[in-house]
């Protein structure tokens, strides 16, 4: 144990001249600094943005400038624009439920017996590989023109993901724990639920993080098709009415949404699986 | 049980596994027992079925030659006197060390009382763990963690001891001071300890008797006597009886090894 009298006598020596603090570079400070850089680099592209289309007198349809998509957003009245954002949220949202409670069980089948996987995962396949917005239009005739049909076309988008990283999840469980599960005879449910489900949460996670953001994706495709409400059925009604700036505005919604939703599930692993993040995230 | 009875017997023991590319025999012929509160080394070359023994043992396996009982029952299915230690700690790492320990109470049956906790505390003191019962498994070192995984072998109070290369994944001095550490834990509670190693000087200091296993399929090609009194030290291997032993077994491994 000579070790950590080395140390001390080291620090002692240091002591008699203190080490000065290197100053930090103004490029260190803007790397080590959250947000500011990013929001810099955000605001000179705007800048940018709003001078040259000034500038080069870009007609508002081809590209209208921000302030120009700032007056889009007054174009209809803020109670229009929370009926169109709920419409959107609401089929995102049941159908990114809809994927993950699906998905579980599918994927607890295929991590669990190789039969079923050789007989389920081509079908998967065949239906992940599917040009969704090819068969949204046959879904919305066949389902009707409420919820449901666009609730189906989301759970198509985003179920995928969610199915293959919560297998690979629960497949990657150290075969000791369940060789330990095995000798202690536990219950099958139990194996799932406390050894290889809480093995599978990163895995789980970074497919619920995919499938979030592809499930608005979904529920824009579906009201493409066919819809009387929602950001993605304004943005359409909007160019088809060449009204460009209030079509930005909505997809300036649109991506708001994306990322609020994506930060709640980034937060909801922050805050309920700190231990599911690599060490230097949590 | 009577006392003379055996802990674990291997009887004319042998496994064949189906794989991909035909059949492949794992061990033949194996013939070995354990009294009560032994510790056995199994020593071999990697490949030769050493784990494939453990595993027979556990009843996580089943022979398709022979059998293999447990104080006189073959072996059909897992039993609760069977404690497993893995060569790596493979601990829960979302839950804390105290909840590792009594994770086979909460695995098995569904809940953990506060007397499981208490013998966990315990358990966790015996093996050099106090103070450190709320700490994640990556708190800790590797020598520590495998300390924690014996801890949780040791919570259903196991008759018979099963270590698959426990320290083999350990720096070369934590991996002598668990051997001792694991020498006092065993003597003050002991247990009949089946011992999987590759390195002879750890089977030598901790064992009664080392079986020295051949390569692909493993048979047992030596079972010998370690002519060492206990307790045991860092010195025990140094006298020149002790050399010759090691030399002698090392000379065995190597044909294998080549063979």
């Amino acid at each position: 144990m000579t070790a950590p009298a080395d140390v001390s006598t080291a620090t002692g020596k240091t002591t008699a001249a203190p080490v000065k603090a290197p100053r930090m570079t103004l490029s260190e400070w803007l790397i080590r600094t959250p947000v500011v850089l990013p929001l810099l680099t955000f605001v000179l592209i705007l800048a940018l943005w709003e001078g040259g289309t000034r500038l080069f007198n870009v007609p508002s349809y081809v590209l209208p400038a921000p302030s120009r998509i700032l007056e889009g957003f007054s174009a209809i009245p803020a109670s229009r624009w929370v009926e169109h954002v709920w419409s959107t949220l609401r089929v995102a949202l049941i159908g990114y439920i809809a994927s993950i409670v699906i998905s579980l069980p599918i994927a607890v089948g295929l991590a669990k017996s190789r039969l079923l996987s050789r007989a389920l995962y081509p079908l998967l396949v065949v239906i992940q590989s599917v040009p969704i917005v090819a068969v949204a239009p046959i879904i919305i005739v066949v389902l009707g023109t409420d919820d449901l049909p666009r609730i189906v076309i989301t759970f198509m988008i985003s179920f995928f993901p969610l199915v293959v990283s919560m297998t690979t999840g629960l497949m990657a469980t150290p075969p000791e724990l369940i060789e330990l599960s095995r000798s202690l005879r536990a219950p099958v449910w139990r194996e799932i639920s406390q050894i290889r489900l809480p093995y599978a949460t990163p895995y789980i996670f970074s497919g619920l993080k995919i499938s979030i953001t592809l499930s608005v994706v979904g529920a824009v495709v579906a009201e493409f098709v066919a819809a009387e409400a929602g950001i993605g059925y304004f943005i359409q009604f909007s160019t088809s009415m060449f009204k460009l700036p209030q079509a930005w505005a909505g997809l300036g919604i649109l991506l708001v949404m994306s990322l609020a939703l994506f930060q709640v599930v980034n937060l909801a692993q922050k805050i309920l699986f700190p231990w599911s993040l690599p060490k230097e995230r949590r | 049980m009577s006392i003379d009875q055996d802990a674990i017997r291997f009887s004319d023991v042998g496994m064949t596994f189906l794989t991909d590319h035909g059949p492949l025999t794992a061990l033949s012929g194996v013939d070995v027992a354990l009294k009560r509160h032994e510790f056995v080394a199994v020593l071999g070359p990697s490949g030769c079925g050493k784990s494939t023994l453990l595993r027979l043992t556990s009843g996580l396996m089943k022979a398709t030659q022979g059998t293999v009982s447990v104080f006189g029952h073959p072996v059909s299915e897992p039993r609760d006197d069977i404690g497993i230690v893995f060569q790596q700690a493979t601990l829960l790492p979302w839950a804390n060390v105290l909840d590792n320990v009594t994770f086979p109470a909460k695995h098995k049956r569904g809940r953990v009382s506060a007397s499981d906790r208490d013998h966990a505390r315990q358990i966790l003191a015996t093996c050099g763990l106090a103070g450190f019962e709320s700490r994640l498994p990556s708190e800790l070192s590797g020598g520590m963690q495998q300390r924690v995984g014996i801890a949780r072998a040791l919570f259903l109070n196991p008759d018979i001891l099963l270590m698959d290369e426990p320290f083999s994944a350990l720096d070369a001095l934590t991996r002598d001071a668990m051997g001792f550490e694991l020498l006092r834990i065993w003597q003050a509670s002991p247990k009949t300890v089946l011992f999987i190693t590759h390195s002879i000087p750890e089977a030598v200091i901790l064992a009664d008797r080392v079986v020295v296993m051949s390569g692909r399929p493993g048979r047992v090609i030596a079972d010998m006597e370690v002519p060492l009194g206990r307790p045991r030290d860092e010195s025990s291997l140094r006298s020149p009886e002790m050399q010759d032993y090691m030399a002698h077994l090392r000379s065995l491994l190597i044909r294998e090894e080549v063979a």
